[in-house]
């Protein structure tokens, strides 16, 4: 957990890029929310399930056709968010402040070619493949370009180079936690006037099997029946495709500059728990409540909660502990975009800060109840499927 | 280094009337207590430094897997630790291991299994090997086609957790935050052949902000694998001069041909200079800029007039509060490519003026090739011991001078010099840019 000076200075989230599978754009994502709609495709993989991305206008952010050719699926979702995102923050083109813009990336890979690996694989259970052929095989069928659409730091080398953003680059990898401290130390660096402004979030792209296969052997994958994030029992999670993008800016840049916000961010913070003590999740989240500083009674959560079995439960127990505090899980409507995750969850938050307006339960387990009162602050909250945990306070700015 | 920094009392800048425990911008100045690192010269810094200094080359020819058919057979692979079976993943994460438990235990810092700051990784992209792939295919029991959807329903019911487990991206910091007991969500970093660096860059940034007062520091690539060697020769960019593996790597050379894929790993532990100073321990440096600037020209190919690498080198003087006259050495990226070492010149040249043919650069990756995610820190950590011993590691295999290039790159054999101040470079695919300033001694 991370401690801070009190001097900090404030922080405005004054962008938001959002793709999903409930839609391309703010309005289209926060309709399907009302609407408790949720798009799931049950078929395609079964018994596995995925949230496909809907429909995209790539041309309308990624003008180039080279460039989309260029980048593998979750690159082109990632490129188009974060140019939504500079767009919504109004400093789309804006070369003078894009030159010192502070980027911090939430980034797993990229697809592999499965064809090549089905190739090969095939080749080598029949027993008529060696070293040699193996070698050769690769030289003659792994695609340069796709190397590079593979490389973690390529969906920030994308985003520079198609929107322009190139005051620094840093890429974090780590699933769910990457995302998390990806926004905390972006926030960090404004709140302690190491930078400005910052473009900060992730992409996931769920239509991937060689994905699927590594949260298989994990036993992670939600499969045969969906249930939202609180009636799964611990059966795992439906990968969901999607990019969020968050603009941070300290209040006097973005007031400098005549800039709205979407909400305040007050606080970010991280853990890394023990998962193997029974109750490490749960005491990590009080340590990182604590920490935070949220109204007990003014706040309300939107959690990025996995549903896998240990960390979901343990945080069931940690919100039962805070029963006031009404809960929304974002995975059941969007699946588990892990990098995004918690970017997803706070973009949420800040959305819901600046329409004045919870989106309603979508759950079928009775956590999530509806509300009278429209609290002022929300707490974004992470628990990683394997490791990792975070909280994000965002306000509305008055 | 004996005499230095033996200065126990605070004392005051003249300018800022602070205390010499922070810079002329009031930030907390970030010193280094401990550093070690493993390459294919040797484990830990003693052996390290006498082959450097010799010239020694630790490229051979690949034995690890078979390499027929292949254009590139050679590497600078670490095959004196062990990791069975081969994974790059794995041993990342034993070369990590090794390094930070030299850094630490020269730091004397925290207690065994308890550092008292965050981890910082630079770590090449992590996901599932061949061997794995294969286990799981063979574990399905067909016999005829296999493909994913095979390897899905041969990889539930948990026989392959330990798969999930080691390909997660977090699962090398994961496993070194529970080691070594550092404090905080672990952060692991990809800015390709800039994320040792960039690691460092994280920790001084967290220290000067307050949130910390130590942070460890690491970055380790283990990538000598067929497929990840078949990505880079499909690229061009490696070497395929075979026969005479030594002398493949040739940074600024004019029959320079492409790098040489390495392994390795560095730490270094970071402090405040008031906490290392109030423990009483051995300053070995200080880390006084750092400049970073995103190239947004091309995927691989840095912009052709080196300007973002200038841009990049400005920013860390700007950082430092130096001027590019107190620059003493300059410990290049020189990766031995014929686009890298150029645009690098041209990047110097253009902020250091004629320095640029003055001020002694040499390329440790002429010896140890390039270690990738590693290479920023194992590069910073050659600096640091530039420093203490007041000796520079030569560029070795410059018999062909690049006349488009010219640096004093040290030719060839170690040179003693007056070194107050080093500047450490590092450029990455994806455009990242990266410069480090350390000096011998604070203020």
């Amino acid at each position: 957990m991370s401690q801070f000076p009190a001097d900090r200075r404030e922080t405005w989230i004054t962008g938001i890029g959002l793709v999903s599978s409930l839609g391309d754009g703010l309005e289209a994502n926060w309709d399907a929310l009302r609407s408790g709609r949720i798009n799931i495709d049950l078929e395609k993989y079964a018994p596995w399930m995925i949230h496909p991305l809907a429909p995209l206008n790539l041309d309308s952010q990624i003008l180039k056709k080279g460039d989309q050719r260029q980048m593998q699926a979750w690159q082109r979702i990632g490129t188009y968010a974060a140019g939504l995102a500079l767009d919504s923050a109004g400093i789309k083109d804006n070369k003078e402040i894009l030159a010192r813009t502070d980027m911090i990336v939430a980034a797993g890979g990229g697809e592999r070619d499965l064809h090549v690996d089905d190739a090969i694989l095939t080749a080598r259970i029949a027993g008529d493949m060696g070293a040699g052929a193996f070698n050769e095989r690769l030289m003659n069928d792994l695609r340069p370009t796709l190397f590079l659409a593979q490389l973690s730091n390529l969906l920030a080398g994308n985003i520079s180079i198609v929107h322009g953003v190139s005051g620094s680059s840093r890429t974090f990898m780590g699933e769910e936690a990457a995302g998390v401290d990806a926004i905390r130390i972006a926030w960090a660096k404004i709140a302690a006037g190491q930078s400005e402004v910052a473009l900060v979030g992730a992409a996931h792209n769920a239509e991937r099997k060689e994905l699927l296969m590594l949260y298989e052997c994990g036993g992670f994958n939600l499969k045969n029946d969906f249930a939202s994030v609180w009636a799964r029992s611990g059966r795992g999670f439906a990968l969901g495709s999607g990019g969020v993008f968050l603009v941070l800016e300290s209040r006097t840049h973005a007031e400098g500059r005549g800039a709205k916000p979407f909400a305040r961010l007050v606080n970010v913070v991280s853990g890394h728990s023990s998962r193997s003590t029974p109750g490490g999740v749960e005491s990590a989240l009080g340590e990182l409540w604590a920490a935070l500083g949220a109204k007990e009674n003014a706040a309300a959560i939107y959690t990025a909660a996995t549903g896998a079995a240990d960390g979901t439960a343990e945080e069931g127990s940690f919100l039962s502990a805070h029963g006031n505090i009404p809960v929304r899980a974002v995975g059941t409507s969007f699946g588990h975009l892990t990098e995004a995750q918690f970017p997803l969850a706070l973009a949420l938050a800040s959305l819901s800060v600046s329409r004045g307006e919870l989106v309603p339960p979508n759950d079928t387990s009775g956590r999530e109840t509806e509300i009278n009162e429209m609290p002022n602050q929300i707490v974004a909250v992470g628990v990683g499927h394997w490791r990792g945990e975070g909280m994000a306070l965002v306000e509305a700015v008055s | 280094m004996t005499g230095l920094l033996e200065t126990s009392a605070p004392q005051k800048n003249e300018r800022t009337g602070m205390t010499t425990t922070h810079d002329d911008q009031r930030r907390p100045i970030v010193v280094v207590t401990g550093m070690g690192v493993i390459t294919s010269l040797g484990e830990g810094k003693a052996e390290n430094w006498a082959k450097l200094t010799a010239g020694e080359s630790g490229i051979t020819t690949i034995r690890r897997f078979a390499t027929h058919g292949l254009r590139t057979r050679i590497a600078g692979t670490i095959d004196f630790v062990e990791v069975k079976p081969f994974s790059s993943t794995t041993l990342a994460e034993r070369l990590a291991d090794i390094a930070i438990e030299e850094a630490v235990g020269q730091s004397g810092i925290g207690r065994k299994g308890d550092f008292p700051g965050p981890l910082f990784l630079g770590l090449a992209p992590v996901e599932v090997e061949w061997p794995q792939r294969e286990e799981i295919a063979r574990a399905s029991g067909e016999m005829g086609a296999v493909d994913y959807d095979v390897l899905l329903r041969a990889s539930a019911n948990g026989r392959f957790s330990q798969v999930h487990a080691r390909y997660l991206f977090g699962s090398v910091a994961d496993h070194l935050c529970e080691t070594f007991g550092t404090k905080g969500s672990p952060v692991s970093i990809s800015t390709a052949c800039a994320s040792g660096a960039t690691a460092i860059q994280l920790g001084v940034e967290a220290i000067r902000r307050g949130e910390t007062e130590a942070a460890l520091c690491v970055a380790t690539d283990g990538s000598v694998n067929a497929e990840a060697l078949i990505r880079f020769s499909l690229l061009s960019a490696l070497s395929t001069k075979n026969d005479d593996p030594r002398s493949a790597s040739k940074p600024f050379s004019n029959d320079r041909d492409g790098f040489v894929m390495a392994e390795g790993a560095g730490a270094l532990v970071l402090e405040s200079l008031q906490a290392a100073r109030s423990r009483g321990a051995r300053i070995l440096g200080v880390i006084t800029g750092c400049g970073e600037l995103a190239d947004t020209f091309h995927r691989t190919r840095p912009k052709p007039d080196g300007e973002p690498i200038a841009d990049c080198i400005r920013s860390a003087l700007t950082d430092a509060n130096l001027t590019f006259g107190q620059i003493d050495y300059i410990n290049a990226h020189g990766t031995s490519t014929s686009e890298n070492d150029k645009i690098e010149y041209l990047g110097a040249a253009a902020v250091f003026g004629d320095l640029a043919r003055k001020i002694p650069v040499s390329s440790n990756k002429s010896m140890i090739g390039h270690t990738l995610s590693a290479a920023g820190i194992i590069e910073v950590v050659f600096t640091l011991l530039t420093l203490e011993h007041q000796r520079i590691p030569p560029t070795i295999n410059y018999d062909v001078p690049d006349p488009a290039i010219p640096f004093d790159v040290v030719p060839n054999k170690a040179r003693d010099a007056r070194v107050a101040t080093g500047m450490s470079n590092s450029f990455g695919f994806g455009g990242q840019n990266v410069s480090l300033i350390i000096r011998r001694e604070p203020g």
